[in-house]
């Protein structure tokens, strides 16, 4: 949703206070998905003066992605699923005059204020695509920190040629523009993400000619509890399943896309079976025709921000990195809270009660507001049952060990970068590089316009199969979390000095 | 870097050697730096002579090295904003020339023609054609890997073990290992004052910060490494206060890398928006034409220091069997190979290419902090 021009609280107490230096905030949610909008409706309703901000223009998120206005869909609510618990969250956005909705602000950093140490400066650029050259600042006493997912991605020789797709990226596009990729899309990977990405996919017209997913469905059998204790996730998974039968969607379990083939565009894929480690199968492979490949290994926490914040992150049942908070909501750093898929890949349900639960604790601690127990209490049981199905569904998809398998030497791992299988090969066991950065050091990989955020996970793999000794690829740091213009960042105002520097 | 080229010219002068590092190669000062292997921010005296030396050793290098070490003779120039610092560059020229520098006055139009993107009303500057660049990651991975010597990532130095007479017996490490030798190498970079603590003796290494800035990859629009002329002065400065001069190059990869700050802060890397903008706004001062573009990350990196700006290399006096090779503040790549030349001769008890007393690990008064030297 957003807020109309004219809407007073924005020009009151939004940007142009901001601006100017004027106003503090208690709270600055970031990102505007399902867990930010529902934890900057619970804090304005109880009185904070908060500000909703994300780099789109539209409330929603990833989940909640509507089309483009100009498009004039009539039922965009058709793509989704829990369409109303969004709507009626948006309708009380609108009603909340405590809360400035900042669309189209991209944070690009957010530092402790220099001038006041309980303060943070949340620093962000706007326009299309942040190319605006004038920065905006907003102070506040506390952040919610809701910035959502990327998705995960393993490359494949072809993975590089035009038509090979993120399956989130494919949902996106059709919710958002009510586009395909393709017209015959082979939806690949693992996760939950590819059912309803196939289901949607099939719905908007295109034929899917193989659902390849590499794990076997059975793996949500051994979690038996988390499923029952979800019936909604089980009625989703049967929703799906059924669409897919209707659409008659082949599917292959415990397969993989293993290369895709084509001159100008992908033609077809190779897909072979796989072992439990997720090594192929020898004899196995086929070809499958296609003019798209949407493929998908599941979400990564996007945690530029709380990282270069200082908060304590754990290791996730998926392999990945999160952030770690208490039961309040609070991460390792006071006064920051954050919610929803930083918090480890949950989807939008656990998403909308976290955020909830933040902005009710963000109440209580900066402005001493009351919040009912019963009604922490209850949301505590909900996210408590959900995140249960949700580390399930992470354990079952996590990506095996004999994934590097398929690649070939020449196949490129970063491809910003244009680096090769081969080259992370020669970093990590020929050049000394004994972990994931110095890995980056030594090849470029993840150096390059997207900064890792697609190849840091295949990276990290390749560098421990080949003899880097790191349990796990750790969160990188990431000062920037968004592109900057020079003269954007010569602008901002000068501070008086260095306020910590040592005697001399 | 330091310790790859000692290992190199010690293997090379017929020594059995181990390296040891508590992280991987190139995990310090090495990965974060930009690589620079200048002579013309550097004036007449010693360390000047031990550039020098170094660029002629790098040339040999990147001959026996893979050309993945990114070596690139790409040239620095050194631009005034205004007549005081033109003149100021050029007698800071003059005298490099008489030590043997090739320093090329260049005008205002000149300077147009080197830098075509330079910003308009720039009075002059100074040309050295043999400043040059290497990627300095591969660089030291490669020096360590062609030197043959045993490589031992990973493995923290705990201890350094004397012997009765408090000559140097080798080292234990974090593993329980002990590797005996009867010289150890301190080439730990801005972490050396520790190692020096070890066997008892002190060296005042203290971390400098500084920022980098990386834009998006770019066609080449900065040709040089271009600096302003002020630069000179704050590499020189004893000052703990954040001093941020430009430095602007553009790499073969595409981005440009955009320097330099300097602050005393010890080892935090928290991002510091006010360098941030400095650096712009010396950066889109010097290349108007880079305002436009985005800087896609930065990172901080922390220069050893000594000082009096000179690095510790050689034996020390205090502790027979250890030499020292570091507190080369932000010159260790440049400075590498004639460092590990002088360590190599330290070792073998062979004539130094140049007079390494200046360089001497003892000279620092113990135990209060020794005053600053300031050139200028």
């Amino acid at each position: 949703m957003p807020t109309s021009p004219s809407d007073p609280h924005r020009d009151a107490s939004g940007e142009h206070a901001v601006r100017s230096g004027a106003g503090v905030f208690d709270l600055v949610v970031i990102g505007a998905g399902p867990a930010g909008l529902a934890g900057a409706v619970a804090a304005g309703e109880l009185g904070l003066r908060t500000a909703l901000v994300d780099a789109a223009e539209l409330t929603g998120g990833q989940f909640y992605r509507g089309p483009s206005p100009a498009l004039g869909a009539r039922r965009p609510e058709a793509l989704h699923h829990a369409w109303s618990a969004y709507a009626d969250l948006r309708e009380r956005l609108r009603h909340c005059p405590a809360v400035s909705h900042l669309p189209g602000h991209h944070v690009w950093s957010v530092v402790r204020d220099p001038g006041h140490a309980d303060r943070w400066t949340v620093h962000a650029l706007t326009g299309p695509d942040g190319t605006d050259r004038a920065p905006v600042r907003l102070a506040a006493r506390g952040l919610l920190i809701a910035a959502g997912a990327v998705e995960r991605h393993l490359p494949f020789p072809g993975w590089t040629l035009p038509g090979v797709v993120g399956a989130g990226g494919a949902q996106a596009m059709l919710k958002s523009g009510l586009v395909l990729p393709g017209r015959r899309i082979v939806v690949a990977g693992s996760g939950p993400l590819l059912l309803a990405a196939a289901t949607s996919l099939t719905a908007a017209g295109a034929d899917v000619p193989a659902l390849v997913e590499a794990t076997g469905y059975l793996g949500y059998a051994r979690h038996p509890g988390a499923l029952a204790a979800n019936p909604g996730k089980a009625a989703e998974a049967v929703t799906h399943g059924g669409a897919l039968l209707r659409h008659r969607v082949p599917l292959y379990a415990r397969s993989a896309v293993t290369a895709a083939h084509g001159r100008q565009r992908v033609e077809a894929v190779t897909v072979a079976r796989l072992d439990r480690r997720w090594r192929p199968v020898p004899g196995t492979a086929r070809r499958i025709a296609c003019d798209a490949v949407a493929v998908g290994h599941g979400l990564i926490p996007q945690l530029d921000l709380v990282t270069t914040l200082g908060c304590a992150v754990r290791p996730t049942a998926d392999g990945t990195h999160a952030v770690a908070t208490d039961r309040s909501l609070a991460t390792s750093v006071p006064t920051v809270w954050a919610a929803g898929e930083t918090r480890g890949i949950g989807g939008a349900a656990v998403a909308l009660a976290e955020g909830e639960l933040a902005g009710l604790a963000a109440g209580a601690r900066l402005r001493g507001a009351a919040v009912p127990p019963a009604r922490t209490a209850r949301l505590r049981r909900r996210i408590a049952r959900l995140r249960s199905f949700a580390d399930a569904m992470a354990a079952v998809h996590a990506p095996g060990p004999g994934w590097p398998e398929w690649l070939t030497d020449d196949t490129e791992v970063c491809r910003c970068e244009e680096v090769t299988a081969d080259r992370v090969r020669e970093a990590a066991a020929d050049l000394g590089a004994r972990d994931t950065r110095t890995v980056k050091l030594l090849t470029r990989a993840g150096m390059g316009w997207c900064q890792g955020r697609i190849c840091a996970t295949a990276v990290a793999c390749l560098a421990t199969r080949y003899g880097a000794s790191d349990a796990g690829p750790a969160p990188d740091r990431r000062p920037l979390a968004a592109p900057v213009p020079l003269a954007a960042l010569a602008e901002l105002p000068a501070e008086s000095g260095p306020k910590t520097a040592e005697p001399t | 870097m330091v310790g790859a080229a000692c290992a190199h010219y010690a293997a090379r002068a017929g020594l059995s050697v181990t390296v040891l590092d508590r992280g991987p190669v190139a995990g310090g000062t090495t990965g974060a730096g930009e690589g620079n292997l200048l002579v013309s921010d550097k004036e007449p005296g010693p360390e000047l002579e031990l550039a020098l030396h170094s660029s002629r050793l790098w040339r040999k290098l990147a001959e026996e090295l893979p050309a993945a070490i990114e070596y690139e003779t790409k040239g620095g120039v050194v631009v005034a904003d205004d007549a005081t610092r033109l003149a100021a560059l050029r007698s800071l020229a003059a005298a490099q020339s008489d030590a043997g520098v090739d320093a090329r006055e260049v005008s205002g139009g000149q300077l147009r023609e080197l830098e075509p993107h330079l910003a308009d009303g720039m009075p002059g500057g100074v040309h050295y054609p043999e400043d040059a660049q290497v990627h300095p990651a591969l660089a030291a991975a490669h020096l360590l890997r062609a030197s043959g010597a045993e490589v031992r990532c990973g493995e923290e130095v705990t201890a350094v073990l004397t012997a009765a007479d408090g000559a140097v017996r080798g080292v234990a490490t974090a593993s329980g290992a002990r590797l005996l030798a009867p010289y150890v190498v301190n080439a730990a970079g801005t972490w050396s004052g520790e190692i020096a603590r070890m066997a008892g003796v002190r060296l005042p290494v203290l971390p400098r910060r500084g920022f980098v800035l990386v834009t998006e990859p770019l066609p080449r629009v900065v040709r040089h490494k271009v600096y302003a002329a002020d630069y000179v002065a704050d590499v020189a400065s004893g000052s703990a206060a954040l001093q941020t001069s430009a430095v602007v190059e553009g790499t073969a990869a595409g981005p440009v890398l955009i320097g330099a700050s300097r602050e005393r802060v010890g080892f935090d890397r928290t991002l510091s928006v006010e360098v941030l903008r400095r650096l712009a706004e010396r950066a889109t001062a010097l290349f108007p034409v880079l305002g436009g573009v985005r800087v896609i990350r930065a990172y901080a990196g922390f220069r050893p220091y000594l000082p009096d700006h000179l690095p510790a290399i050689g034996p020390d006096p205090r502790v027979p069997g250890l030499v020292h090779a570091c507190g080369h503040e932000g010159a260790g790549i440049g400075l590498a190979p004639a460092t590990g030349v002088l360590t190599a001769a330290a070792l073998t008890g062979s004539a130094p290419p140049l007079d390494p007393r200046p360089f001497r690990p003892d000279r620092f008064p113990d135990p209060c902090a020794a005053p600053d030297r300031r050139p200028r």
